[in-house]
């Protein structure tokens, strides 16, 4: 719905695309790497999802808004996107349980939005095109300017982000009836992560990315958690080193989406950048084990290569039915098991929860074990 | 799992004539399932008894029984035919009753067929609501207070435990919600109570705490045998609890829930799915969600393929009645392919980059005295759905598609507005609550005080107020100074070049839709086609389904085949039904065969045609002229097919003509003149053709003069209507008065016919197709009901039961003569009186009418592919013509008397029924023939 108070916006691709629109949110200049969301509800989840960090979201459905914003559902307590694209912005929201509109809040954490962007074109054309990097602006309104700046702006390919949104700080959080303890490692991790360790009665102490191992190991955790985040793993060696290091605890290790991916790379699989993306919440993910289909929120521009799985080191657990790309793992050579997608869904279906279930089972059998 | 090798024959069980709460969806999910279980080889057996239906063509199943769906049929079907299985899931709630039934009986068992696609143990417990009740509260979902009455005793006790009125009612096993309701006050207490309790076959009713008001939510799941189950499409309705959601503006997908609010309703949902028995296939729950909590109530749970289903297949691409045929017999689904895509998994929730809307059609005008609040009882007779980029795109397409004249939500210059009916209108849900709130918008009221009154969403109330701005806007400015800007953006909200003429004109200097439309074109607006693919373009699709917007990328490519464009028709509504999509669906079927890239446009969802395996090319569209024409120049065909879709699509003849464009078959000068009452008259008179005595009129005092010439009784109608909208029978000035007001009233532009009105004559209905040389009568159809009764509404038995061999050959000549004499190329259809002896021309439809599909069926000829490939130039000597009727096919009206039970039965010259069914006679002391043959002169009415 535009507004005549808003002001003109600007979304240039680096291939030369250019898009006119209105500006929502903060007015400004912003950039990153331009990926869609094929998921109808969410906008605040996904906008705060520190997987996204750096990106730029573009949500496929075309009213984006309508239920305003409200606390308990920040996923990270900042926006982590670094700009927002949609079709058709609803300022005027309808939730009485909401806070304020989306427009402040994006104004408030300093996100500038585009709307009235034909965002199926957009889609297609990344879809045929591939990824690449882009600039909303709503104060530069040169074009050619525009789009030298989506040139430059930097690639995601070897791109660290993790230690960008991790904490600064180890953080406690107790479960209340606590009977397992077990050290998160923040590369980006979101709320409902540690919301569903915590409901199965875990403890946490959520570590920032870089904490040293011997640190972690004090604590005296009675598993590891490798959390999502954004970024290139590839050039993450401090994390393959911790890692590496849980591992040799004989621990039970669990990972999710970044976290797969770094566990993978510890045992030598490869890691490598999707033509497009997966982002959405309708992906059909197949358990091998078990031959029954889980609908997934996905989150990943980087994917770990089936052709790298050893049989000797790992077994693929969960495989994408669309396109049959890799979506877990069971490590075979430590206590171990990781997924490319998101059980803790926020935004998205709840299918997959089972997966803390199945790794809360393990902690409470390798306690077993070593106390026996 | 693979598809089950241990059984060979499916019974498919059909849901028989159209009634309200059971439409042409049906006949979408029939013929989808036999398409999909033929295509891995089993063998189809189905049994049907609506003619109009293209499940029961020859070419759908292995063998089709056009039969009354009764046990004894089934039974009957059963011993011949040796089913290993029966599919009762697509044929709404007629076919799983007769199921269940004859489960009760321990038919299924004892003969060694298994239900496939049910749990039909399980099914006796969703539709008995106090054990769905107790299943419900075992698996920790929520439910309204409610509670069993089994007699008016229990009713009060009950009441007063509820906390007094307002109460709602709900009688047990009954279809469409019949004698459901609220019941408000004490006054109507006794009464509804005693009618639910009669209606319903178990003589309960369920009495429950009122939720009206709640927000209203359906889901769609599929689940195979490995448990896995997908959302296939969520639907917020726009009318909040209280109105049956067949009766509700529907949208999909949701659009005021929270992520977390949703999931709370597919967690739920899928519960309740895998609560209700061990089944594979489709499944739909309905939710209330309480404004401003999380509060969810469970409504229902509906274990088949249903009125929604076919909306959510239409809505998101997913063919859903196909894929749950394939669950049916063994497949998971995991193992389909999503047929959108080609490539991707079936085993997916479809995403949406649009939003659909859905808007029920009603015919209150048909039945005087009729109470039109919407209740929990259906009332609509057919639906329209529409796509837009944005909600206020998709709701004045909506309102375009709906065919009642509107150029979309309001702003078309329709009517004068004032507060106080506005305000009346609001207070209770009626069929065109969205407009009456765009009225108070316009009128000045607030979201709010809107919301509190309606209770509809406050985001929704928002969206409208937006496209009232947007009206507001507008009225200030010109032709001229509207700007390239403003214009797009009105545009993109879906009015049409209609309203925005209406709103500029505002300023002072009348603007038509010519104008607009020039002006647009002037400035490069036009619309570009977008595709529906299931997954928000995030792969590449395969079909060609598509719907219109105002953006930047047009994905729909022209190729360089010859193309030929047919017009749906429309909503279904009571003359106008599932015989005119039959006969389009052919057209698609003759054309592609006649080496045509087929394009249809058309926007009910219900249908056969809108499904994307019909047509080359499926444009979901208004029949609209603006929209339609938009596909025309996008699409530039050599030309267009009208004669099949009914009015609707024959309606839009004369601007095509106008436009210079093809009109495939008869010319349109030509099918002009059979409107034309008075070049109709001149015809007659040439050749010699007797006719009744009639006048034309534009006044009162005119008619009367007429009347007084032609001599009473007489019948006075509109002229171009169908169904015999507006016609009456007046047997005094006084009478004839009224009528001639009522009718000036209702079509203000329209001549008025006065014809003087045969008494006891017989009528006599024949339907032919005429090549320039050679004349075939498709059928000769006699009706039981006297003349005066519409021919919709009759009796008819094909061939004539009494008329003498001189009759016929007379009839015969004049068919022949008049084919001739209009140059018809195609389909034409005379309707007759016969009066001692003597012949009369009643009226000529030089189209495929409703009975074209009731003649195929009884005949086994093919006859709208006949017509529509004489249309494109074939011969009719090309075609077999001998039909396969022994003895006699009768075809019986039904009739939606028990929907409305304040309105009196009573047959006239308007149509009131809403389907038909078709029977195959041996003699006349069948009780098909005797039955209604002593009761045709009972409801005769005026």
């Amino acid at each position: 719905m535009s507004d005549p108070t808003l002001k003109p916006a600007i979304l240039a691709l680096s291939d030369g695309t250019v898009v006119k629109g209105k500006s929502f949110g903060k007015v400004g200049t912003t950039g990153g790497e331009l990926c869609f969301n094929t998921s109808m509800t969410g906008y605040q989840e996904i906008a705060t999802d520190p997987s996204y960090y750096g990106q730029l979201m573009m949500m496929t459905y075309p009213h984006i808004g309508n239920y305003g914003v409200s606390a308990r559902d920040d996923e990270a307590r900042q926006v982590m996107i670094a700009g927002l694209i949609v079709r058709s912005y609803s300022r005027q929201f309808s939730n009485t349980m909401a806070d304020s509109d989306l427009h402040s809040y994006l104004e408030r954490h300093g996100i500038v939005g585009i709307t009235g962007v034909d965002t199926r074109r957009i889609v297609r054309h990344i879809r045929q095109q591939g990824v690449m990097n882009a600039v909303i602006s709503s104060e530069i309104l040169n074009e050619d300017e525009l789009v030298e700046k989506a040139k430059s702006w930097p690639s995601m390919v070897g791109l660290e982000l993790a230690t960008k949104v991790t904490r600064k700080e180890a953080q406690t959080l107790p479960a209340e009836n606590s009977e397992f303890k077990v050290a998160v490692i923040d590369y980006g991790v979101k709320q409902n992560i540690l919301n569903n360790f915590l409901q199965r009665g875990c403890t946490l102490r959520v570590y920032p990315a870089k904490t040293d191992f011997s640190e972690i190991e004090s604590w005296n955790p009675d598993a590891f958690f490798f959390s999502n985040g954004p970024g290139d793993p590839n050039p993450m060696d401090y994390a393959l080193d911790t890692v590496s290091k849980a591992k040799a605890t004989r621990k039970p290790l669990f990972g999710i989406c970044l976290g797969h991916q770094l566990m993978s790379m510890s045992e030598g699989l490869r890691v490598h950048k999707m033509f497009v993306g997966h982002r959405g919440a309708n992906h059909p993910v197949k358990n091998l084990r078990i031959g029954t289909v889980e609908i997934t929120t996905q989150n990943h521009g980087f994917s770990v290569d089936p052709d790298s799985v050893d049989e000797k080191i790992a077994r693929i657990s969960h495989r994408n039915l669309n396109d049959g790309t890799l979506e877990g793992l069971e490590f075979l050579n430590f206590d171990g098991f990781s997924v490319q997608y998101h059980p803790e869904a926020s935004p998205g279906p709840h299918d997959s929860a089972y997966l803390f279930d199945q790794f809360v089972e393990r902690i409470r059998k390798s306690k077993e074990k070593t106390t026996a | 799992m693979p598809k089950r090798t241990d059984i060979k024959t499916i019974l498919l069980i059909g849901s028989g004539p159209i009634v309200i709460g059971q439409a042409c969806e049906f006949d979408y999910s029939g013929t989808q399932a036999c398409k999909s279980l033929r295509e891995e080889g089993y063998r189809v057996v189905l049994v049907n008894s609506n003619p109009a239906t293209i499940m029961t063509d020859p070419m759908m199943a292995d063998k089709v029984y056009l039969k009354p769906l009764t046990r004894e049929t089934i039974k009957e079907i059963c011993a011949i035919e040796k089913p290993d299985a029966v599919l009762p899931t697509m044929g709404g709630q007629t076919a799983l009753n007769l199921a269940r039934d004859l489960n009760h009986e321990g038919f299924w068992e004892k003969n060694n067929i298994q239900i496939i696609g049910v749990d039909i143990d399980a099914i006796d417990i969703t539709e008995d609501r106090h054990q769905f009740r107790e299943l419900m509260d075992s698996i920790g979902i929520e439910q309204c207070r409610s509670r069993i009455a089994k007699s008016m005793l229990d009713a009060k006790e009950i009441v007063e435990e509820l906390g007094g009125f307002p109460v709602v009612i709900r009688p047990s096993f009954t279809m469409g919600g019949a004698g459901g309701g609220i019941i408000w006050n004490k006054d109507e207490f006794e009464r509804k109570v005693l009618r639910g309790l009669e209606l319903s076959p178990v003589h309960e009713i369920l009495l429950e705490e009122s939720i009206v008001g709640w927000k209203e939510y359906e889901l769609e799941l599929l689940r195979d045998s490995n448990d896995n189950v997908v959302i296939i499409c969520s639907i917020e309705n726009f009318d909040p609890m209280g109105v049956h959601t067949g009766d509700s503006l529907t949208v999909a997908p949701t659009q005021t829930l929270t992520d977390k609010q949703y999931q709370l309703l597919r967690d739920a949902a899928i519960k309740m799915m895998r609560s209700i028995g061990t089944f594979a296939g489709g499944c739909n729950v309905q939710f209330a969600m309480e404004p401003g909590t999380d509060r969810l109530v469970a409504i229902e749970i509906n274990p088949r393929v249903s009125r929604s289903s076919a909306l959510a297949s239409k809505a998101t691409g997913y063919p859903i009645a196909k894929i749950a045929s394939k669950l049916a017999v063994g497949y998971n689904l995991d193992e389909l392919n999503n047929q959108i895509t080609g490539n991707t998994s079936a085993c997916f929730e479809p995403s949406l980059d649009y939003v659909v809307v859905k808007v029920p059609r009603f015919n209150f005008d048909k039945f005087p005295g009729v109470d039109e609040e919407l209740t929990t009882q259906m009332k609509a007779v057919g639906e329209v759905m529409s796509i837009g980029r944005n909600f206020p795109e998709a709701l004045n397409k909506a309102w375009q598609s709906l065919e009642i004249g509107r150029g979309g939500l309001g702003a078309d210059g329709y009517e004068e507005i004032d507060r106080k009916s506005v305000r009346e209108r609001l207070l209770k849900p009626y069929w065109d609550r969205s407009l009456q709130i765009r009225n108070a918008l316009k009128l000045g009221a607030s979201v709010e005080e809107i919301h509190d009154i309606t209770k509809v969403d406050p985001w929704f109330l928002e969206q409208i107020s937006y496209m009232v701005s947007l009206e507001n806007k507008t009225e200030g400015l010109t032709l001229d100074n509207i700007s390239k800007e403003d214009l797009y953006e009105i545009k993109q909200a879906g009015f049409s070049d209609v309203q925005i003429a209406h709103l500029l004109s505002k300023s002072g200097t009348k603007v038509t839709e010519h104008d607009v439309r020039s002006k647009r074109l002037d400035i490069g607006l036009k619309p570009v086609f977008k595709l529906v693919d299931t997954c928000a373009g995030e792969f590449p699709a395969q079909t060609p389904y598509y719907y219109s917007s105002y953006e930047d990328e047009n994905e729909s490519v022209i190729t360089d085949r010859k193309k030929l464009m047919i017009l749906g028709s429309g909503p279904n509504r009571i003359g106008q039904g599932i015989e005119f999509d039959y006969s389009c669906v052919h057209a698609v079927l003759a054309a592609k065969e006649m080496g045509y890239e087929t394009i249809m446009v058309n926007c009910n969802p219900e249908t056969v045609s809108t499904d994307f395996d019909v047509a080359d090319k499926l444009y979901f569209e208004p029949v609209y002229w603006e929209r339609v024409w938009d596909i025309f120049e996008h699409e530039k065909p050599e030309g267009v097919l009208l004669q099949v879709g009914g009015q609707t699509a024959l309606k839009l003849a004369k601007r095509f003509y106008d436009a210079g464009v093809t009109i495939f078959g008869t010319d349109f000068q030509k099918m002009d003149l059979a409107e034309d009452r008075g070049k109709f008259t001149e015809l007659l008179l040439k050749l010699d053709i007797p006719f009744p005595r009639f006048g034309l009129a534009l006044t009162v005092e005119q008619a009367i003069n007429v009347a007084n010439k032609v001599e009473y009784p007489v019948l006075v109608r509109p002229s171009y209507v169908l169904g015999g909208q507006g016609m009456r029978i007046a047997i005094k000035e006084e009478e004839l008065q009224e009528y001639v007001q009522a009718v000036m009233r209702t079509h203000p532009e329209n001549e008025i016919l006065v014809d003087h009105y045969l008494e006891n004559a017989i009528e006599v209905d024949v339907d032919s197709i005429y090549d320039g040389e050679q004349l075939h009568i498709s059928g000769i159809m006699q009706h039981l009901e006297p003349a005066g009764v519409h021919s919709g509404d009759s009796t008819a038995v094909l061939p004539p039961y009494s008329l003498s061999e001189e009759v016929l050959e007379t009839i015969r000549d004049y068919q022949h003569r008049i084919a001739k004499a209009m140059e018809i190329k195609g389909f034409i259809n005379v309707q007759y009186a016969v009066k001692e002896g003597v012949v009369y021309v009643l009226e000529a439809n030089p189209r495929a009418t409703r009975t074209i599909p009731f003649i195929a069926k009884a005949t086994g000829r093919p006859e709208s592919a006949i017509g529509v490939k004489v249309m494109l130039g074939a011969k009719l000597s090309e075609f077999d013509l001998s039909s396969s009727l022994k003895h006699y096919a009768i075809k019986e009206p039904v009739f939606p008397f028990d929907k409305f039970p304040e309105v009196k039965k009573e047959l006239g010259p308007e149509m009131k029924s809403t389907g038909e069914s078709i029977y195959f006679l041996e003699n006349f002391e069948d009780e098909h023939f005797r039955k209604p043959y002593e009761f045709k002169n009972l409801y005769l009415s005026r």
